[in-house]
């Protein structure tokens, strides 16, 4: 059944070129369909899970290296499978009208990002980590705007560089294990005996950081963000951006605890490091776009203190448990609401040909809809309690500090501040954009059509669920985070 | 029980959600019956609760239950709440404000809801801050004026500044207790005690106004005036307050802390007293009482003083929002808030003029109305602590018969123009609240204050002596007296409140600005500038290798097949393809062959 979910989309796109020459509805009909459906399966899987890894298989693929093909969901890729699905299926609704390339290049893009998030074994890992890379650059190249080829050649070759560093450490990790193999589950269950596992660490560190991305391996981000179009802005925002983190709790913190706890400090200050730089840049943008991109540099920055915390010391689980249970619900919380906000300023963008915010203002005078769901938004990301990002990030703070220490404190204590940033900035940008008198670009702005609020408004509604009964998405996280912290402390 | 504390802040804030959302269905005409009906159900609610006392708990985090429940504080804080949300609504309903502004109420009163009734600090930060967010938006309501939105910006963000201490307070209480449970942050060992403390007490300072981040309710009063009613009352500021009285046992424990939270209480008190004495605006002046006010509630939880606290609160709540309709009344009707043009204003409109004159006197300390007694019930309890402390109340009991009585006669003195007419549903609630003003002076019988005190669970609460009533209300009697010959002037520091605001800007926000835009120019040209410099770094050497390089390395191995093509020409030339040359090549081999052997051998 995971598999059927892998990879109808990549038949769907397959499927497309069966016409000889579709007309546009065919195209968005067919697109959607195969979104909806992979959807429903999806939690038709959530549903029926049990717990441990669910719907596994395993088969042969290289076994001179013990490759295999092996996918499996737990309680940490199950959440990401259904935002993938879930974010696919609001871009292809939002993307209606577009050209059968861009229909089967976004289907094939949802299959290597669920295939990433279902992986168990290095290889196959490595191999969707790729091909997203790949995918992400034609959809830049191809729909972006501005200085599409130069931004799309930027991201390509700087996160490319990434995984090849990662790859480097796979191998370490391939190396070490006795005997030799990239099946993830055996790799967690008996930790490799890697000779120079700090090395090995920081080359799985620096190729996750820099898809992640934290800073200071940031800076393809604003460009590919602001020059990709809006729907490939919110998968790449959404999605892309989790594998690095989910990289981090997946393979680096089970399979190298001793060097995850020895440099946990370097991870923890590299996460604050990202939460503040990221937050105070944002700040300075006069581009929403930027702006928001900028954001997502301050909300992973959250995640994978998180996760650097859950290193520190072994004498308080539950805090521990709570922060990478945090981190874990940060990634559902931000794939939500920057899938949210990317498509809504693609509807600026569409409108108006401009994301500089004092090209605007009053808004929300001739837009009510867009302007209540940037509203929304936008509390949603500062972290407001009610909607998704609060339960991540109060999860997260409550963790760091609670991990016991002088550091966990301090480092929470310099990462809280993070959330009064984003709060200066996303208020300001309101302000800008939406508030006060009419700017010179605000006449152009029409209110949301029917089609792109049915594909924005079912994700800010999720991030309210979860914000206001955030068990259903816990119960699942909860155990597997549990598991991530005991394997950790080892 | 259970499901009465889920639907008592769950009422409001889902009929607020659906005022929001559902504008289709609930049109502008149809919210205010929609929102004054919800509130009359809350306040039926809130009343069934402070009787019952239900309470629930339940799972939101791993390891950490969350609850609600309504113990003797809450039930009073919930009865306050929903009364002067029930008055405000009505009061508003008379407006032409729409559903937008009923539904942002509903929610607001909502999350206080949760607030006051939340047994933890992550359910009790959820309340808070949903609060603060729906302050911004009440603030900044008329949207398109953009000075009131920067307005509801600087509440929200000076708000949210402190509202950061409760993070950090709970990351503390997991560590030090365990639970996030607001009972058992006493306990709490080590250090960590001391660091609840402070998150909790700079979270509480912030959102009730008190020194040094008083400033943001004088912006506050950019919303209309039945939001500036509700918030600067019994919500919002009454929040920070609130937190403080709940966890005063916490303050008392770590010592430092409730002595420090009193005295920022009575500094308070009297420094923005004599901010509201210099104002000339009457909302400003009234939002300046408000933070001296909610000092005497601060010093209150400081000095251990619960019941005392709260019965000034509660007092203060029916008088503040009594207050502020009045102005609003005004402010709607005649277009101004200026004293200077509020003349004869109390004249003209008897109803309100009486209640305001009502409520001002109260506020004065003006015997035998409410305040005049819970203000004294707070002092007896600081004066246990401290004369200092009693001392600086007392004084700044002065300085607020002092504005109110420049607020009194502003609006009484003859003179002034006719302005437009004051419904009949802004006139109700006014007279509500005058009542309340007038009779919640009750509580100091001894009897009842007795029974308000068990209620608390402050059963040894003091009485004010005789002696320091008398003193007091005198005291007020005569600032009183003294203001109708003498008006108080203004006074252009304190008028701009201290200038708190512009030091906040000059400290705070513009250094933070400025270290964004550098660290955005450094992002650009020094971190995205590395990334740039390795690729043209290797663009360049890759250019080197096509110019430079490559044609050497093409050079040699051009020359060395130029080499193997001469000597492949060269030994080309041996082959003639006749019999005698070659025999003659073998003649010379065999020859040069056995010199070899020769020499060698």
């Amino acid at each position: 059944m995971l598999s059927l979910v892998i990879f109808l989309p990549v038949v769907a796109a397959l499927g497309l070129y069966a016409f000889p020459r579709p007309g546009p509805r065919v195209v968005s009909g067919l697109w959607i369909g195969a979104a909806v459906v992979d959807l429903a399966l999806v939690v038709a899987m959530w549903v029926r899970y049990g717990g441990g890894i669910g719907y596994e298989t395993d088969l042969r693929w290289i076994p001179s290296v013990r490759a295999g093909y092996h996918v499996g969901v737990d309680g940490l890729s199950l959440p990401l499978l259904a935002l993938t699905a879930l974010l696919f299926l609001a871009c292809a609704v939002y993307s209606g009208g577009r050209s059968r390339a861009f229909a089967a290049l976004f289907l094939a893009l949802q299959t290597v990002c669920l295939g990433l998030f279902a992986a168990l074994d290095l290889l196959l890992f490595f191999v969707f980590f790729d091909l997203s890379i790949v995918g992400m650059y034609f959809v830049i190249a191809g729909w972006g705007h501005g200085d599409r080829l130069r931004a799309a050649l930027k991201f390509f070759l700087y996160t490319f560089l990434g995984s090849l560093v990662l790859l480097l450490g796979f191998i370490g990790l391939y190396l070490g294990a006795e005997p030799h193999t990239f099946d993830m589950v055996e790799l967690s269950r008996t930790p490799p005996q890697v000779a120079a596992p700090g090395l090995v660490l920081l080359a799985i560190g620096v190729g996750l950081a820099i898809k992640t991305p934290v800073v200071p391996f940031h800076t393809w981000l604003p460009p590919a963000h602001t020059n990709a179009p809006a729907a490939g802005s919110a998968i790449l925002a959404g999605i892309m951006l989790k594998m690095g983190v989910y990289g981090l709790a997946r393979i680096a913190m089970p399979m190298l605890p001793d060097a995850w706890r020895r440099y946990a400090w370097v991870i923890v200050v590299v996460g604050v490091l990202s939460v503040l730089y990221g937050a105070l840049v944002a700040l300075a943008q006069q581009d929403l776009k930027r702006l928001i991109a900028y954001t997502s540099v301050n909300h992973m920055g959250y995640a994978v203190l998180a996760l650097g915390a859950a290193g520190l010391g072994t004498a308080h689980v539950e805090a521990h448990r709570l922060a990478v249970t945090g981190a874990v619900t940060q990634m559902v919380s931000h794939g939500l609401i920057t899938g949210a906000l990317f498509l809504l300023t693609g509807v600026l963008y569409d409108r108006a040909r401009s994301y500089e915010l004092d090209s605007f203002g009053g808004v929300a005078g001739n837009a009510p809809l867009f302007a209540g769901l940037l509203a929304v938004g936008a509390f949603a990301s500062l972290g407001l309690p009610g909607l998704s990002g609060f339960i991540a990030e109060f999860q997260i703070f409550t963790g760091t500090i609670g991990s016991g220490g002088a550091g966990g404190v301090v480092a929470g204590a310099l990462a809280v501040v993070g959330i009064l940033i984003t709060a200066a900035l996303f208020l300001g940008a309101l302000r800008r954009v939406l508030l006060g008198a009419p700017g010179e670009l605000s006449g152009r702005v029409t209110d949301l059509t029917a089609r792109e609020a049915v594909a924005i408004v079912p994700l800010l509604g999720l991030s309210l669920v979860v914000g206001i009964v955030p068990r259903f998405l816990l119960d699942v996280i909860e155990p597997a985070a549990a598991l991530v912290v005991s394997l950790v402390a080892r | 029980m259970s499901a009465l504390a889920w639907s008592l802040p769950a009422l409001p804030l889902v009929a607020g959600g659906f005022l929001l959302v559902g504008r289709r269905w609930v049109t502008d005409r149809v919210a205010p019956v929609v929102g004054v009906g919800v509130g009359v159900v809350v306040l039926g609610l809130a009343l069934w609760a402070a009787f019952a006392r239900p309470a629930v708990r339940f799972r939101l985090f791993e390891g950490v239950p969350a609850g609600l429940a309504v113990d003797g504080l809450s039930a009073v804080m919930v009865v306050v709440v929903a009364v002067v949300a029930l008055a405000v609504l009505v009061y508003a309903a008379g407006m032409v404000l729409g559903a937008r502004f009923f539904g942002l109420m509903l929610v607001f009163v909502g999350a206080m809801l949760v607030t006051v009734t939340a047994t933890d600090l992550a359910l009790l930060l959820m309340g808070w801050e949903v609060m603060g967010a729906m302050s911004y938006a009440l603030i900044g309501f008329w949207w398109r004026d953009a000075w009131r939105v920067e307005a509801a910006d600087v509440a929200f963000l000076t708000t949210r500044t402190g509202d950061l201490g409760l993070y950090l307070a709970a990351g503390c209480a997991l560590a030090g207790t365990g639970t996030l449970e607001l009972g058992g942050l006493a306990g709490a060992g080590g250090g960590w005690r001391d660091l609840v403390a402070g998150g909790v007490v700079l979270a509480a300072l912030g959102k009730s106004a008190q020194l040094p981040f008083s400033f943001w309710l004088s912006r506050a009063m950019a919303g209309p005036s039945p939001v500036s009613a509700l918030l600067h009352s019994a919500t919002m500021v009454a929040a920070g307050a609130y937190l403080l009285l709940r966890v005063s046992p916490l303050l008392e424990a770590t010592g430092w802390a409730a002595s420090v939270v009193a005295w920022v209480g009575a500094l308070t008190a009297l420094l923005l007293g004599g901010v509201a004495l210099a104002q000339r605006d009457l909302k400003q002046l009234l939002a300046a009482s408000t933070c001296a006010q909610l000092g005497f509630m601060v010093l209150a939880a400081g000095v251990g003083g619960l019941a005392g606290g709260t019965v000034h609160l509660v007092a203060h709540a029916a008088v503040k929002s009594l207050l502020f309709l009045c102005a609003g009344a005004w402010l709607t009707a005649l277009g101004t808030k200026d004293l200077g043009e509020l003349s004869g204003a109390a004249r003209r409109y008897r109803v309100v003029g009486v209640t305001f004159g009502v409520g001002a006197l109260a506020l004065a300390g003006f015997p035998p109305l409410s305040l005049w007694f819970t203000k004294d019930a707070v002092l007896a309890a600081a004066a246990e602590k401290s004369p200092w402390l009693y001392a600086v109340g007392l004084a700044a009991g002065v300085l607020s018969a002092g504005y109110a009585a420049k607020a009194l006669f502003a609006v009484w003195r003859p003179g002034g123009r006719a302005g437009e007419r004051v419904g009949v549903l802004e006139k109700v609630p006014l007279v509500v609240l005058a009542v309340a003003a007038v009779v919640l002076g009750v509580l100091g019988v001894p009897q009842v204050w007795g029974a308000w005190g068990r209620l608390l669970g402050d059963a040894s609460a003091p009485l004010p002596g005789v002696v320091e009533l008398v003193v007091s209300g005198v005291l007020a009697v005569v600032v009183v007296g003294v203001s109708a010959r003498w008006r108080v002037g203004e006074v252009r520091w304190a008028e701009q409140w201290f200038y708190l605001e512009r030091a906040a800007g000059l400290v705070v926000a513009r250094p933070v600005v400025a270290l964004a835009r550098g660290l955005a120019r450094f992002d650009d040209r020094v971190v995205d500038g590395g990334v740039r410099a390795a690729a043209s770094t290797g663009r360049a050497l890759a250019s080197v290798a096509d110019r430079r390089i490559e044609p050497r390395v093409d050079g040699v191995v051009t020359a060395l097949g130029a080499g193997a093509r001469r000597l492949g020409s060269a030994a080309r030339r041996p082959q003639t393809g006749q019999v005698h040359t070659y025999y003659a090549q073998a003649a010379v081999l065999f020859a040069v062959l056995v010199v070899v052997v020769l020499l060698v051998g």
